[in-house]
């Protein structure tokens, strides 16, 4: 429309509004600083996954591409797990509700280098993905050890941060490692706990812990603060720290093979139930006489290495849990759960090296 | 002005501004949410899911809408170039809202996790299990993500210049 006024171009209209351009600007810098303030951008301090992450990756020295950062080293399972009416009580997961579950997973062990030798490492670890039908899906990542170093994720990057190589000699600094000690007696108790435990021979004799508490709720709603065990029913047996510096690189994965290769291995999922007032921090136990539950057995038949597909490209991210299963203020599954995510990105984006137990496999499928 | 002011329909503009709180938030928690390992970062990811679902929603309604609708006219006097540029954002704008849920769900799906959104509506995967294409996917998802942060910056200060340096109705149109 013609006015009587011609309409001004932009460069005047820009040049007689600067006042109001720059408040415009402001506003956008304002969203965009809350933004980078929300994502942690402004400060140093904040812990997020890739930073846990990325002291994971320092921590052997080279970081392995391709692969887990951290239990790197594994092997896939499959079986069925069947649960207990007194499971049923106390938690309304349908993997409790009686029926055959069938699952995979993955047994591991706690090295950022899937090519170490078994004898080079001493903490173990079980995945499992149990898949009823329909809903209900409950993944977990459960250790050998009893309970963890620490309690809290910060301490947990604290250890990381104190164990790394020194990057000028390649060797831990010891002076580093006793300043976080002295921080945390929690640590140096759980260092004297897997000092004083023998370790297992094999992977089907060994049996893995939840580590962190969780609530299980009942079908009466009732929630209850547990841990759990997933202990064997093969006899515990030791090996002799002298010869199994001898054994052959791939010593536990081989047992493993053989062990399935003549039947079917079990373990029965026990559950601890706390006690009011029992700290929920995976660095400290709880009393020996608090009230257990067997939830169900666990029947792992088949074993096959890593491949494309398999466990080897799922994330065993512990907060994935069914109704009737729930966290708690335990911090540190939450911090995993995180780790997780960052640590199954990076592999995604790369190319994954070779297992380091190839194409074996043992068991119901063969 | 105000008596010629013409209005986009009332469903337009419920769903602009609902959703424009719904994008934003979503740009917060997304980006709050990987910066933390606290519980935040749990509890941010769920509401992330079913936020993200419903936007999915909300944007395939009112992209119906609005092709069954007609829009106010832009300012007659509206440079060339930016009338390019305002129907350039708007259909990145259309494009993000739709790709990143589709992404998020895709990703999910291609990473073998299971889809649970509203506490405890399990969605199908819409993707066979594959870690490599869950890698793209999630590269996709963050890049993409910052690209709907600079669109909304552009859509936001384009709406404040109308508004206070041409002093025009494309504002009220909307409001």
């Amino acid at each position: 429309m013609p006015d009587a006024t011609p309409t001004p171009g932009t460069l005047e209209l820009l040049q007689g509004n600067l006042g109001r351009l720059a408040g415009i600007g402001l506003v956008m810098i304002s969203v965009a600083g809350a933004l980078a303030y929300t994502g942690g951008f402004l400060s140093t301090d904040r812990l997020s996954a890739d930073r846990m992450a990325d002291a994971l990756e320092r921590s052997g020295g080279a970081t392995q591409k391709g692969v887990r950062r951290a239990h790197s080293k594994g092997i896939c399972i499959a079986g069925h797990f069947v649960g207990t009416t007194a499971g049923r009580r106390i938690s309304s997961a349908k993997v409790f509700d009686g029926g055959v579950v069938p699952l995979t997973g993955r047994f591991a062990e706690a090295t950022i280098d899937p090519y170490t030798r078994d004898s080079a490492v001493g903490i173990r670890s079980m995945a499992l993905r149990l898949l009823p039908a329909q809903r209900g899906e409950w993944r977990m990542a459960i250790n050998n050890t009893p309970g963890l170093q620490v309690s809290t994720p910060e301490a947990f990057y604290d250890n990381l941060v104190a164990s790394a190589p020194d990057p000028v000699t390649g060797q831990p600094n010891p002076a580093k490692m006793a300043a976080f000690l002295a921080k945390h007696p929690e640590s140096v108790a759980f260092l004297k706990r897997m000092k004083a435990k023998p370790l297992a021979s094999g992977f089907a004799n060994d049996s893995y812990n939840s580590i962190d508490g969780f609530i299980f709720v009942a079908p009466d709603g009732m929630r209850r603060l547990v841990r759990w065990t997933m202990k064997a029913e093969d006899r515990f047996e030791a090996l002799d720290p002298g010869k199994r510096q001898n054994m052959p690189a791939n010593y536990m994965f081989n047992e493993l093979l053989a062990r399935i290769d003549r039947g079917p291995a079990k373990w029965r999922l026990i559950a601890t139930i706390a006690k009011p007032g029992d700290p929920n921090r995976a660095a400290e136990l709880w009393p020996d006489d608090r009230q257990r539950v067997d939830m169900g057995e666990l029947t792992i038949d088949r074993v096959e290495s890593e491949a494309p597909g398999n466990c080897r490209d799922l994330n065993f991210d512990p907060l994935i849990l069914p109704s009737g299963i729930a966290a708690s203020d335990d911090p540190i599954p939450f911090a995993r759960s995180a780790v997780y995510a960052s640590s199954f990105r990076r592999r995604a984006g790369e190319v994954t090296p070779p297992a380091a137990v190839p194409n074996q496999s043992a068991g119901a499928a063969k | 002005m105000s008596e010629t002011l013409r209005r986009f329909p009332l469903v337009s503009r419920l769903l602009h501004w609902i959703m424009a709180a719904l994008v934003l938030a979503m740009l917060f928690i997304g980006i709050g949410m990987v910066s933390t390992t606290s519980p935040d970062y749990y509890r941010l990811l769920t509401i992330h899911k079913s936020i993200g679902i419903t936007i999915l929603i909300l944007v395939a309604v009112r992209l119906i809408h609005r092709l069954l609708t007609s829009a106010p006219p832009l300012p007659a006097d509206l440079p060339r170039w930016q009338v390019l540029m305002a129907k350039a954002t708007h259909v990145m704008l259309y494009v993000l809202m739709f790709a990143l849920p589709i992404i998020g769900w895709a990703m999910l799906s291609a990473g073998g996790f299971p889809i649970v959104v509203f506490g405890g509506l399990r969605l199908p995967a819409i993707l066979p299990h594959d870690i490599a294409v869950f890698g793209v996917l999630r590269a996709a998802h963050t890049v993409l993500a910052f690209l709907l942060l600079a669109v909304f910056l552009a859509h936001l200060g384009a709406a404040l210049f109308h508004y206070l340096v041409r002093r025009d109705d494309v504002l009220q149109s909307m409001a």
